[in-house]
């Protein structure tokens, strides 16, 4: 599924529009807005502590907004009733920075709680479909009966990533996924990624630092800072802009040379 | 027709001959997969001798990866009998994710189970070993306390005042209101209930003897203890946990710091200088207590009191309640640092060693509290 033009036409997911939230006195989102298109890899950045994960949390409601809109799927998550919320909270399906497995229960339990509180279904399929999502992510049935805690930060993300697909959502909200894991691993992570995106169809908005994510999945790049969205759009758009915070982010001394495009950016 | 969901047929089955021809429609997704599934399992019930299976999935319009899934298991329950199974008009956008549930390896996880007699045996010994690993835990602890001690006492400087003051608010000063309320409470009871009693053999006067015996020697230490291992014994352990969960621990041993002498040292100290003043303060509570319901409810006043609570207790008694409250805290602190310890990676485990620090500090109390009985009694105090 290649990247549709940008030319604004496509389906439009989650809807952000002149958000605004804040802390005690500190605004951390000043009237901002932001769309994610169906189907769409959307890597999402800015400096730390610029509020990227303020601005999907407050997507998910985990956050309250002060003032603004937010539409999922059409549906005004502000304006909606519990169950409009809870038919869109099933569409969507969430990577905790750390994982947010529950510790308490094994991997597979971890993997078949949503669906099991959401669909009725036998044991045998709830277990053959466990295994099916773990394999989609790279892992295999041995690590089916281990806890949590027994698993490697790479794995942790994995069976993380497998447990925000359980319900096959539509939009998968992604925090900072290869954060903590090796080059290699964060390479698998973002290959993993754009295959499960190109087979489930997913919408994926990613919250990310990683510049090679960005350079090799992200369709869109949004870039947080100062509270607002400064700019949205691809990478040429982003290596091309004057702004002095995307030039410091995406020209800087981090960001390699073999990525600018023909070497002629960075010059 | 057996597929069918409410009024959509997702699965319709024809056959001629030794052929079966499948024609899947409908939404095969997640909300319809129960059905779905029992119509597969009867399926594959029903034709158990056909040749050659086709799956005709162009009219499905709608395929998530339960439903991918349900296709796979009905193609491999067929391929398995050794069919010729076919998947045909399959859409574009699903064949990636059909291709990917094919790759998928189905190994039964294994499921641990056995005999219900022997399991019971299991965890048996399993318990009876665990109680003795934790008392050798207490010990080593109490060992690594004394090791700490001394290297402390021989560079004073490193000892962590700041962190003593800190615990002792928390543990003694902190704790000063609801140890008192509680205490004098409890004073009252003791009196009351006494008097109610004694009255009937014209005795009430021996209340005042009861309670001052009781609270002085037993109660005041026990119930202050039983406190203290409830509100700070859990603290403790919750604090050592999370710092244990959180790698805190490990990063302080790589520094150079012995846990032991940094964390659990001052701790320990804490309680084992806070016990015996909130003992002090709760038996004074409770004799309080008593004394008041003795004037309010018996009739006895503050003089005769006094005057009989000199008579009835002499300095052995306050002497027998206050030396066991050190060594009292010390079990409460050592045991709680020993199962804070022990915490592993999980939320459920933090909270299952803060129990079992909170019940086997207050069994240890009581335990130590008759070990001393016998003591004092035998000594003669």
């Amino acid at each position: 599924m290649a990247p549709a033009p940008m030319n604004g036409k496509r389906e439009v997911v989650i809807e952000a529009r002149d958000i605004v939230v804040g802390f005690g006195n500190h605004l951390v989102l000043d009237h901002t807005d932001l769309d994610v298109y169906r189907g769409e890899i959307l890597g999402f950045v800015g400096g730390s502590g610029a509020g990227k994960s303020v601005l999907m949390r407050t997507i998910i409601g985990l956050i309250p907004k002060r003032a603004g809109t937010i539409k999922v799927f059409g549906v005004d998550m502000g304006e909606a009733t519990d169950s409009e919320r809870r038919a869109v909270e099933r569409r969507w399906g969430v990577l905790f920075q750390q994982g947010a497995l529950f510790s308490s229960l094994t991997v597979m339990e971890n993997l078949q709680f949503p669906v099991r509180e959401y669909l009725n279904l036998s044991q045998r399929l709830l277990d053959e479909l466990a295994i099916a999502k773990l394999e989609m992510v790279g892992l295999d049935a041995s690590v089916c009966q281990k806890f949590p805690s027994e698993l490697s930060g790479g794995m942790t993300k994995r069976v993380a990533l497998a447990r925000a697909l359980a319900l096959d959502p539509e939009i998968v909200f992604l925090d900072e996924p290869t954060s903590g894991l090796d080059p290699i691993g964060a390479g698998d992570f973002d290959t993993l990624i754009a295959t499960l995106q190109r087979t489930l169809g997913l919408t994926v908005f990613m919250v990310t630092h990683d510049l090679d994510s960005l350079h090799t999945v992200c369709d869109r790049i949004a870039v947080l800072a100062e509270g607002k969205v400064i700019a949205a759009g691809t990478m040429e758009t982003m290596l091309a802009s004057e702004h002095p915070w995307l030039k410091s982010y995406f020209r800087g001394k981090r960001s390699r040379a073999g990525y600018q495009p023909q070497g002629k950016a960075a010059t | 027709m057996v597929g069918s969901v409410g009024d959509e047929i997702l699965l319709d089955d024809s056959v001629q001959g030794s052929n079966l021809a499948l024609v899947g429609a409908g939404a095969w997704i997640a909300i319809n997969a129960r059905g779905l599934e029992a119509s597969i399992q009867t399926l594959i019930a029903k034709y158990p001798s056909v040749k050659k299976v086709a799956i005709d999935m162009d009219h499905v319009e709608r395929l998530d990866t339960f439903g991918a899934w349900l296709l796979e298991r009905l193609v491999r329950a067929f391929k398995a009998r050794g069919c010729e199974t076919t998947v045909i008009g399959l859409k574009d956008d699903y064949k990636a994710l059909i291709d990917e549930l094919g790759n998928v390896k189905l190994e039964e996880p294994p499921r641990i189970g056995g005999q219900a007699f022997s399991y019971a045996l299991h965890s048996i010994g399993e318990n009876i070993a665990s109680v003795g690993n934790s008392f050798a835990a207490i010990v080593n602890m109490l060992g690594a306390l004394v090791v700490a001690w001394l290297r402390v006492a021989t560079r004073p400087r490193t000892f962590r005042m700041t962190s003593l003051v800190h615990q002792l608010d928390n543990v003694a000063w902190r704790a000063v209101p609801i140890i008192l309320l509680i205490t004098f409470l409890i004073g009252c009871i003791i009196a009351q209930q006494g008097l109610f009693h004694f009255r009937k053999f014209g005795a009430d006067v021996y209340v005042v003897d009861m309670v001052g015996i009781l609270v002085l020697r037993e109660l005041g230490v026990l119930i202050v203890c039983i406190m203290v291992a409830g509100r700070s014994g859990s603290a403790y352990t919750a604090e050592l946990g999370s710092m244990k969960m959180r790698e805190e621990i490990d990063a302080l041993r790589t520094m150079g710091f012995d846990p032991v002498e940094v964390l659990i040292l001052p701790r320990i100290l804490a309680l084992i200088i806070g016990v015996p003043i909130l003992t002090f303060l709760g038996s004074m509570a409770a004799l309080y207590g008593g004394g008041l319901v003795c004037w309010l409810y018996g009739g006895i006043d503050p003089d005769i009191f006094l005057s009989r609570l000199k008579e009835a207790i002499a300095l052995n008694t306050f002497e027998v309640g206050m030396i066991k409250a050190p060594f009292m805290a010390l079990v409460i602190g050592a045991v709680a640092c020993v199962e804070g310890l022990a915490v592993k990676g999980s939320a459920e485990s933090l909270g299952r060693q803060t129990t079992a620090s909170v019940v086997e500090s207050i069994f240890l109390v009581i335990v130590m509290d008759g070990i001393f009985a016998i003591f004092f009694a035998s000594i003669g105090m």
